[in-house]
């Protein structure tokens, strides 16, 4: 099986609430990036699509892992190659002229070379919160798409998906190729079901582990360089942003000593009970 | 003609909840756009009844397109019918909810439109439309304006009140389904699973009671409770759903629910960047955690350190108590 994932970075979302709104930017500095945790989800499962996992050394199929960013954004995809990507691809962009039409056009050229059979991305990207390139790739491409996938069981030429809904769960099955974005609950222990694995075998809890002599070996690792203009000719970027604000500022709050007290604002002062 | 199309999600015979948020951001748009709105009913022999439901939100045309193939929702079966009729439009709107989500970024890729996700707001920017987004966990409110002859957006339906009917009836529009493409034979839903205290009406409570990882097996025993003596929803930290000590549909933050109740109670909940994304429009907001440095007391409204084994029961008793007073004067 071959695999294609788009990886984003993010600024680092544990550090989302230093973020400073200044105009019509976000001040970054001094944060750093970090891979958006759903695309790593992403790769997960898809190195758990392509192993044994008794032993994950061997990959049996393909990873092709691919970012949109600057030359600084290849430590995203080092890591991906670290942990096991097969090959990587850097479409040369700046950050703040991507938008996700832009990123989809680039991706459907990329899905048409590459033709893989299955595009595995994270739901959403933490940063600009959007959700949607999956939708608008499998659009694009005219492939079946399954979104927030938390459990993803293969079967011949396809898989049996269960997706995260409004008060439930769904149950799809999809043919090859097809698009997935995915959820955390994909890596969990039971997220993946694999033919390449044995029926008992059992994952981790999580992304997996990457040895330091990976990343070491990783950064010797070619990595291709591709243009928007080769992949997407003639798309501009159309989602304009001309200002960013902080969220409403809160009034401080307190401290109360018991429930007692608790419930006693709560009816009395706040009004809410 | 209407330029702005509503995309209505067709379940039953009361108009969705998320559907009305809908029409609320369509009729804000319409006062910069200056045009009406239409909307737009898809899906199987109930539609019909839903489309009817919604001729009394001063829409220009409600269209329905009913065909039997649409009775479960499947975006494939979708995408071709409901881009068909985008397509004479300048805005398309629907719901952040999971069929809007899935529907309109297919909707914007067919048309190659440019999409803005999950808005909490439509504004005017220069006498041009434009959206309000939470952005970063909500810790940035981005501002954009789409450069596509077609623009699509959802709209976050906790940011969004209910429309309410207003006078006139407007007139249904008969269309017919447009094929759907290859992709619609290669995908089908083998089943659906719907589970009670869903998603709407935790987006929709007036109050809700959240708890974390903390709580362990006894979530429910300890919550239930003071839901019930609240009429609250129930809410749960992403590592909570993770931990399977309550059900995914239950999480609310950056990947789970979007929720900004009157009141907000947080219990044994630390307070992650990822959860405040979802609650931190609450109106009065609510922790009770044994740490004291907890990062949810620097949101809180009100805090209590404390044991929530002890202390959530106590508070029911508490809220009994203070409404049996309230019963007898």
């Amino acid at each position: 099986m071959k695999v294609l994932v788009p990886l984003k970075r993010v600024p680092d979302p544990d550090r989302a609430n230093q973020l400073r709104a200044v105009g019509d930017r976000v001040d970054t500095d001094g944060i750093p990036w970090k891979t958006n945790p759903f695309d790593e989800y992403a790769l997960e499962a898809a190195l758990r699509l392509t192993e044994n996992g008794k032993t994950p050394k061997t990959r049996l199929g393909e990873v092709v892992v691919v970012t949109l960013g600057p030359k600084d954004a290849e430590s995203t995809l080092r890591a991906a190659l670290a942990a096991g990507a097969s090959r990587a691809i850097r479409v040369e962009a700046t950050d703040d002229a991507l938008d996700g039409r832009l990123v989809a056009h680039a991706l459907k050229s990329i899905v048409v070379e590459e033709k893989p059979d299955l595009v595995l991305l994270g739901e959403k990207a933490v940063d600009s919160e959007g959700n949607h390139v999956g939708q608008a790739l499998a659009a694009m491409l005219d492939y079946p798409m399954v979104g927030s996938a938390t459990r993803m069981h293969e079967e011949d030429g396809g898989a049996l998906v269960r997706s995260e809904r409004d008060g439930g769960q769904s149950i799809l099955r999809t043919r090859f190729p097809a698009v997935v974005t995915v959820d955390l609950g994909i890596v969990s222990a039971a997220g993946i079901v694999a033919r390449n694995s044995e029926a008992d075998f059992s994952y981790w809890d999580g992304v997996r582990f990457i040895p330091f002599t990976a990343i070491l070996q990783a950064k010797k690792k070619d990595i291709v360089t591709r243009t928007l203009d080769e992949l997407a000719p003639g798309i501009a970027l159309s989602s304009t942003y001309y200002r960013f604000d902080p969220p409403p500022s809160r009034k401080p709050g307190i401290f109360v000593k018991d429930v007692a007290e608790l419930v006693d604002k709560l009816a009395n002062e706040a009004g809410v009970l | 003609m209407a330029k702005i199309l509503v995309v209505a999600e067709s379940q039953g015979d009361m108009p969705e909840r998320a559907t009305l948020s809908a029409i609320t951001a369509a009729r804000e748009a319409s006062t910069i756009l200056d045009s009406g709105f239409d909307i737009l009913v898809v899906g199987g022999p109930g539609a019909t009844r839903d489309a009817a439901a919604l001729t009394c939100y001063g829409a220009e045309h409600v269209l329905l397109v009913e065909d039997a193939t649409m009775s479960v929702y499947l975006a494939e079966n979708f995408v071709d019918t409901v881009s068909s009729v985008a397509r004479g439009y300048s805005l398309v709107v629907a719901a952040a909810t999971t069929f809007g989500k899935d529907l309109l970024p297919r909707v914007a890729g067919n048309l190659d439109a440019a999409y803005a996700a999950d808005c909490s707001g439509v504004t005017e920017e220069a006498g041009a439309l434009s959206f309000k987004r939470p952005m970063h966990a909500g810790n940035v409110l981005g501002f954009v304006k789409l450069g596509t002859r077609i623009q699509v957006a959802t709209v976050r339906q906790c940011d969004f009140e209910a429309a309410v009917p207003s006078a006139g009836k407007s007139p249904i529009q008969v269309l017919q389904s447009v094929a759907p493409g290859k992709a619609a034979a290669r995908i089908e839903v083998v089943s659906q699973k719907v589970m009670q205290n869903d998603r709407r009406s935790l987006a929709d409570a007036k109050t809700v009671v959240s708890g974390g990882r903390a709580l362990k097996d006894r979530f429910f025993e300890i919550l239930d409770p003071l839901a019930s003596v609240l009429g609250a929803a129930i809410g749960a930290t992403r590592i909570a759903c993770h931990a399977g000590y309550a059900p995914g549909n239950l999480q609310v933050g950056q990947s789970g629910n979007m929720v900004a109740p009157r009141l907000y109670i947080a219990i044994g909940i630390s307070g992650s960047i990822q959860h405040v994304a979802g609650m931190r429009g609450s109106k009065v907001i609510v922790a009770i955690n044994r740490d004291p440095q907890a990062p949810v007391f620097q949101l809180a409204d009100y805090g209590l350190v404390a044991d929530l084994f002890e202390a959530v029961p106590e508070m029911v008793r508490h809220i009994q108590l203070a409404r049996k007073d309230v019963g007898a004067h």
